[in-house]
């Protein structure tokens, strides 16, 4: 099956991983071991090394941005500087909705993250490349949500109000 | 009911949301195990209830659950549930934790399709939304055909953000379920032009991955991609749309020419466009860009401050190259210090690429270096898969076109010898494979490969030491046959059959145990023929001694291959024992069983051998087996029926479709079959375009043998047969055929560069054989010649002659004569290799009258006064090197005097000159490599440089050697003529009919001929002689009428028709080279007008 990205993960320095998105069908077996190997590999690196690296038939593109190593798999005939602009571009998004976003965001609000992502790739191909279009899509279905939560509150559950 | 909902609500109060559980598990960091299961238990009561919000709420925490690994496919009917409900809020979650857990093996999947198809029909876009982002990670074939039709539909839905995810979840679906492509593929056609840049570039995505599985197919959409690349402003589409033309290019190369400009122009507009290098590579003119690359990988490597970002410029450049080095070696070559210097990077990624690029950066000059930079590397790597990288790539860049930029081949040895020592390398056949394919192709690497390979043996422990390393243990399988095969140049066999005898031999795995049994077997003999020299014959006892005590051992290996040898070769000793001690004298014997010489054959040399004429090897043997029972029995099938070869013999009556069939059938096996002869027409019609390709003529064979087995084993023993018939003739070929590419490949114009480039061919030059430095190519071709036979090679003989004043040399000896003067005969003499040991005889006997052409001639003033030739010398041209002879020539020595100092010198002409070392004169002489006691020969060769081979040429030489006797030394001189004629710059090469034609019809041959009167000799003696001593090949025979074929060193091509009517023959020649043509002619008349 050919995708343009196999999978995106996203982990910490302390190798904890964040956030993961498989665009192929893997194993769970076969994911955690491959979240594992990976995460080594990628850990191991100096700060000043190139963002690729060949790894099984993979191409390996990641990127650091403060603690958190933003990480995607790629084929081999693959592009490696537009996916190295994919997670740039992520992080853009995040931060524009996080309001500079960090670790904790991300953690707390992890469901919130994968929303993001998928407005932005879509079974591993770019959705849409205006940071605007995806923001004003998640703003909106966020909108949406709180629609259907702000008429509630505690009492009017209970049946009280 | 209502208290139902109303404790529900209480609860979910109480409840942990997402946010409580993730703080709860960094707050349990010591026990998070025990924490998360405790949740997982609320989860599930959680799951229980009726509540649609406490179970969106425990589906959400499992889905963060199962990001950190834990696993939740249990729940996966509880997402179901949450994904349907009616709140766009859960259903988020739903679908959120269904695209995270479910895969196509969920069973649950099957329940969702109503409900996703819904969901796609929902008024609301983002439940739309949700559901096709959902449906992206987990589409199923099923899914996939059941939704086709409305996702097909949502492509045209008035909201742009709908349209773009549809078209995108397209390529998902087009994957699982390719019979909605054809449907489906207008509307997406359609979407290219959308008014919506979101949706259009979606639209290029998905066409783009389309094309890039099956570009022919979209091959009609160029123009509207042309149009986008030239209009849009968009990087991301761009890219696309330029990796599209990339894979369309090929297909249509019109393409690539209209493309050049809008290219050019991008790239100079965007530097990162080029991150598109993949389209570099399928466009020739876009090089020019290439430069830019090597400037940004100089920019970024004379940075002093690495930053991630230069190296990741590097990186790319790296790779571009790697992509332009396939199809523009050159270019890249000229940036070969910025990539050496990249492999001095930290980043191994960049490392590895560098690597990759080495392949095509090396030549004679700097291959030790860089391989020496390598080694260095290699010490210091500490990834084993680096380390594996760099040992293949420096195997790879050495062997690389048959050891073409190695020069000295025990620096290769000891460089295999030192990768042995790297731990824990999968990489140990590799490197046996290479010491034996060196051991074996370069003859004179063979005492210091065998010296090297005892050491290794010896130490045989520190390789085996660690269970690690047992990848390299397989360096012994080598190191043990090397030994036994060459065991006569070991300098302690006893030593080494020792080692070779060790219990701990019985670690290793079963088959180099089966090498060690079998190689200390000849290893034994070779000691048992040093040992029975001596006076004392206890040693060779006790020898035999060690191999009886030690053997059983390998007797009970639980490998049958060891047990079986080692229990013959027990046998074997046994009995030699006994005969020893009845002091029988048995070491002869015992070496003979293992006498002969291993000639490698290359692997496709078996394909070389042509079928002979009149065999078709598709025609039935046999009568075709019937085919009572079922029509539809595979080919392979009855094959296999076949197979025993004495079937009864059955009558059918096939019909020509089903006989074409089964032809088809077996010309099928046949070509997967590598052991079976394949005729290659295709190839032959090439030659003629090629004029190096492979080719051999068709001989003419009868084989003495009925071929009665069809199939494989017909093939094989044919093989046999014709094996020793054709070897001869196979050496010839295919030294030549080897020659050939080699020039094809260093160009003929390099004749003049004999400069500093031509150190750049110095070969092989370590063939230690008998000839040191100074001669480049001739060991090139010793290498390949070595693939056949060494001798055969020889195809024209010349005898020199003469009488010194106290010694006179004859046929290859020295010996004292009277004669005062100095006298220098020379003929020139054409034999086959019986011949040639006719000739020698005949030296011997003063007697020269088989018919060597100009030889009785110039016999007659030697006669009165014991005429003994100096050497036997042989002039043959070199086929790499259009401006090259190699003159190889035999000393003997036939006094009783110790000949040493000899010097070869020859006096150049402005035509011909000796190639001397550099840094020698032009009258230096040469000194011949080796000193000649009483009794004995040695062959040495020279290398001349020939500008002109149109004309024959004698070329002036002396010989001055010093004699010494017990008392006294005397210096003495030896005047010698060296004939160079114009057969001599002749190579029989093989040509076809159809291309002869060919080259006849080019109209650039002038013509000419010559009459012969008064031959008495049947035809095909008159072409043998023609073939033999003129180094022609007969490209066809019709009754009293032939042509044939030679080329020069230089490539003219000579064709000659031969005709013969009486006595009188004929010879029409055509040449592109009147002038050599004459003097062949000159030289052929001469031949016959002294039969």
């Amino acid at each position: 099956m050919q995708v343009k990205m196999r999978f995106m993960l996203l982990f910490s320095r302390q190798g904890k991983l964040r956030l993961q998105k498989w665009y192929t069908a893997t194993a769970e077996r076969d994911k955690k071991k491959m979240v594992r190997e990976l995460m080594q590999i990628v850990l191991a690196r100096k700060p000043k090394m190139c963002s690729f690296l060949e790894w099984r038939d993979l191409k390996i593109v990641y990127k650091r941005y403060a603690s958190l190593y933003f990480c995607c798999a790629i084929e081999e005939q693959d592009n490696e500087l537009i996916t190295l602009e994919v997670i740039h571009r992520f992080v853009e998004l995040l931060d524009k909705y996080f309001g500079s976003v960090c670790e904790l965001d991300i953690i707390f609000n992890f469901e919130k993250a994968y929303f993001i992502l998928d407005e932005f790739l879509m079974g591993g191909e770019i959705q849409d490349t205006s940071k605007k279009s995806v923001l004003k899509a998640i703003e909106q279905a966020d909108l949406l949500q709180e629609e259907d939560e702000s008429p509630r509150s505690v009492l009017e559950e209970m049946g009280l109000a | 009911m209502a208290l139902k909902i109303v404790k529900g609500s209480i609860d979910r109060m109480f409840d942990k949301n997402l946010q409580d559980l993730v703080r709860g598990i960094r707050n349990h960091k010591e026990d998070e195990a025990k924490y998360i299961s405790t949740c997982i238990d609320e989860i599930k009561q959680e799951l229980k209830q009726d509540n649609i919000a406490v179970k969106a709420n425990a589906v959400c925490k499992l889905t963060y659950l199962q990001m950190l690994g834990y696993d939740v496919s249990w729940a996966a009917f509880n997402i179901v549930e949450v994904m349907s409900s009616s709140k766009f809020t859960y259903k988020r979650i739903g679908y959120l934790a269904a695209s995270q857990c479910f895969h196509e093996s969920t069973d649950v999947i099957m329940l969702t399709t109503n409900q996703i198809r819904k969901d796609l029909s929902s008024p609301n876009q983002y439940d739309t939304g949700v559901a096709l982002t959902g449906l992206s990670c987990f589409v199923t074939p099923d899914l996939a055909r059941d939704l086709a039709n409305d996702i097909m539909t949502l492509m045209s839905h008035t909201k742009p953000y709908i349209r773009k995810k549809a078209v995108l979840i397209m390529y998902k679906v087009f994957l699982k379920y390719p019979e909605s492509l054809r449907p489906a593929f207008p509307r997406l056609k359609e979407k290219l032009e959308d008014p919506d840049p979101g949706v259009q570039s979606a639209a290029v995505n998905v066409i783009c991955e389309l094309a890039r599985r099956n570009p022919k197919n979209y091959l009609s959409l160029a123009p509207l991609f042309f149009k986008l690349m030239t209009s849009s402003t968009n990087n991301w589409v761009l890219i696309k749309i330029i990796k599209l033309f990339g894979a369309l290019t090929p297909l249509e190369p019109r393409l690539g020419k209209k493309l050049i400009e809008p290219l050019t122009n991008l790239i100079h507009r965007k530097i990162h466009i080029f991150s598109s290098h993949k389209m570099l590579c399928s466009q020739s003119h876009l090089i020019v860009s290439l430069s830019r690359i090597a400037v940004l990988i100089s920019l970024s490597s004379g940075m002093p401050n690495h930053s991630a970002s230069i190296q990741v410029m590097k990186y790319l450049g790296l790779l571009a190259m790697s992509k332009i080095l396939k199809t523009h070696p050159k270019s890249v070559q000229s940036h070969k210090d910025l990539i050496l210097q990249c492999l001095d990077d930290k980043d191994e990624s960049i490392r590895l690429r560098a690597l990759d690029l080495l392949y095509g950066m090396v030549s004679k000059k700097n291959l030790m270096e860089i391989v020496k930079k390598l080694m260095l590397h290699v010490d210091k790597a500490e990834g084993t898969t680096y380390r594996d990288e760099l040992l293949t790539k420096i195997i790879d860049i050495c062997s690389q076109s048959n050891y073409q930029y190695i020069t000295n081949f025990e620096w290769y040895i000891s460089i295999l010898v030192e990768l042995t020592r790297l731990e824990g390398t999968r990489h140990g056949h590799l490197i046996a494979s290479q010491m034996l394919d060196v051991a074996i192709r370069v003859r004179a690497i063979r005492v210091f490969a065998v010296a090297q390979m005892a050491t290794l043996l010896d130490n045989a422990h520190l390789l085996t030491g660690n269970m690690q390393r047992m990848g390299i243990c397989e360096v012994l399988y080598a190191a043990a046959w090397i030994c036994g095969e060459f065991s006569e140049h070991l300098e302690n066999p006893m030593q080494t059959l020792e080692a070779m005898l060790r219990p701990k031999v019985a670690t290793l795995p079963g088959h180099i145990q089966a090498v060690y049994v079998q190689n200390a077997a000849k290893l034994f003999a070779t000691v048992l023929k040093n040992q029975e020299g001596n006076t004392d014959s206890t040693a060779a006892q006790e020898t035999s001694q060690l191999m009886i005590d030690r053997l059983p051992l390998f007797v009970q290996s639980a490998n049958l291959e060891v047990q079986e040898r080692a229990s013959c070769i027990l046998q074997l000793v046994k009995y030699i024992q006994k005969l020893q001690q009845k002091d029988v004298e048995v070491a002869e014997e015992v070496c003979a069983l293992f006498a002969g010489e291993l000639n490698p054959v290359a692997p496709k040399a078996q394909k070389k051998v042509p079928v002979p004429e009149g065999l078709d090897l598709d025609a039935w043997i046999n009568e075709p087996p019937s085919e009572s029972e079922s029509e539809d029995e595979q080919p392979k099938a009855i094959f296999a029926k076949e197979e025993p070869k004495h079937s009864r013999p059955r009558h059918t009556e096939v019909d020509e479709k089903e006989l074409a069939r089964r032809r088809e059938a077996r010309k099928q096996e046949q070509a997967n079959n590598p052991f079976y002869i394949k005729a290659s027409p295709s190839s032959q019609k090439a030659y003629q375009e090629a004029p190096g390709v492979e080719h051999i003529p068709v001989v003419q064979i009868d084989l003495s043998v009925p071929l009665k087995v069809p199939g494989l084993p017909m093939s094989d023993q044919y093989v046999k047969l014709e094996e020793e018939r054709r070897q001869k003739e196979r050496a010839d070929k295919k030294k030549k055929e080897k020659k050939k590419r080699k020039e094809k490949r260093s160009g003929r114009g390099r004749k003049h560069d004999s400069g500093p480039e031509s150190e750049e061919d110095i070969t092989p030059a370590h063939m230690v054989d008998i000839v040191t430095e100074e001669m480049p190519e001739v060991h090139r071709s010793c290498l390949n010649i070595t693939m056949n036979l060494k001798g055969n090679a020889r195809t024209n003989m010349i005898s020199a002659k003469g009488a010194v004043s106290s010694y006179v040399v004859s046929g290859g000896i020295f010996l004292p004569v009277k004669s005062s003067k100095h006298k220098k005969k020379k003929q020139k003499k054409e034999k086959e290799e019986k011949e040639k040991k006719k000739k020698k005889k005949h030296h011997h006997h003063h007697h020269h009258s088989d018919g060597g052409g100009e030889e009785s001639v110039q016999n007659g003033t030697v006669e009165e006064e014991e005429p003994l030739p100096v050497s036997v010398y042989d002039i043959q041209g070199n086929l790499q090197d259009g401006s090259q002879v190699v003159v190889s020539v035999i000393f003997e020595n036939k006094c009783d005097s110790f000949l040493k100092s000899m010097e070869f010198n020859v006096l150049d002409s402005l035509n011909s000159k000796l190639q001397r070392p550099e840094g020698s004169g032009p009258h230096d002489g040469l000194t011949v490599p080796f000193q000649l006691p009483p009794g004995v020969s040695n062959e040495a060769r020279f290398v001349f440089t020939v500008q002109s081979i149109v004309m024959p040429q004698k070329l002036k030489g002396t010989l001055t050697f010093i004699v010494k006797n017990e008392d006294s030394s005397t210096h003495e001189k030896l005047d010698f003529k060296l004939h160079f004629t114009c057969t001599s710059y002749l190579i029989t090469t093989p040509c076809y009919s159809d291309a002869f034609a060919k080259l006849l019809e080019s109209g650039d041959l002038k013509c000419s001929s010559v009459r012969l009167e008064g031959v008495i000799m049947p035809f095909h003696h008159l072409l043998a002689r023609i073939c033999f001593h003129h180094h022609f090949s007969v490209v066809e025979r019709i009754d009293s009428c032939a042509s044939m074929y030679s080329r020069s060193i230089q490539g003219h091509h000579v064709c000659l028709l031969v005709k013969t009517s009486g006595q009188t023959v004929s010879i029409d020649a055509k040449c592109d080279e009147p002038t050599l043509l004459g003097n062949v002619l000159d030289e052929i008349k001469q031949t016959f007008s002294q039969c």
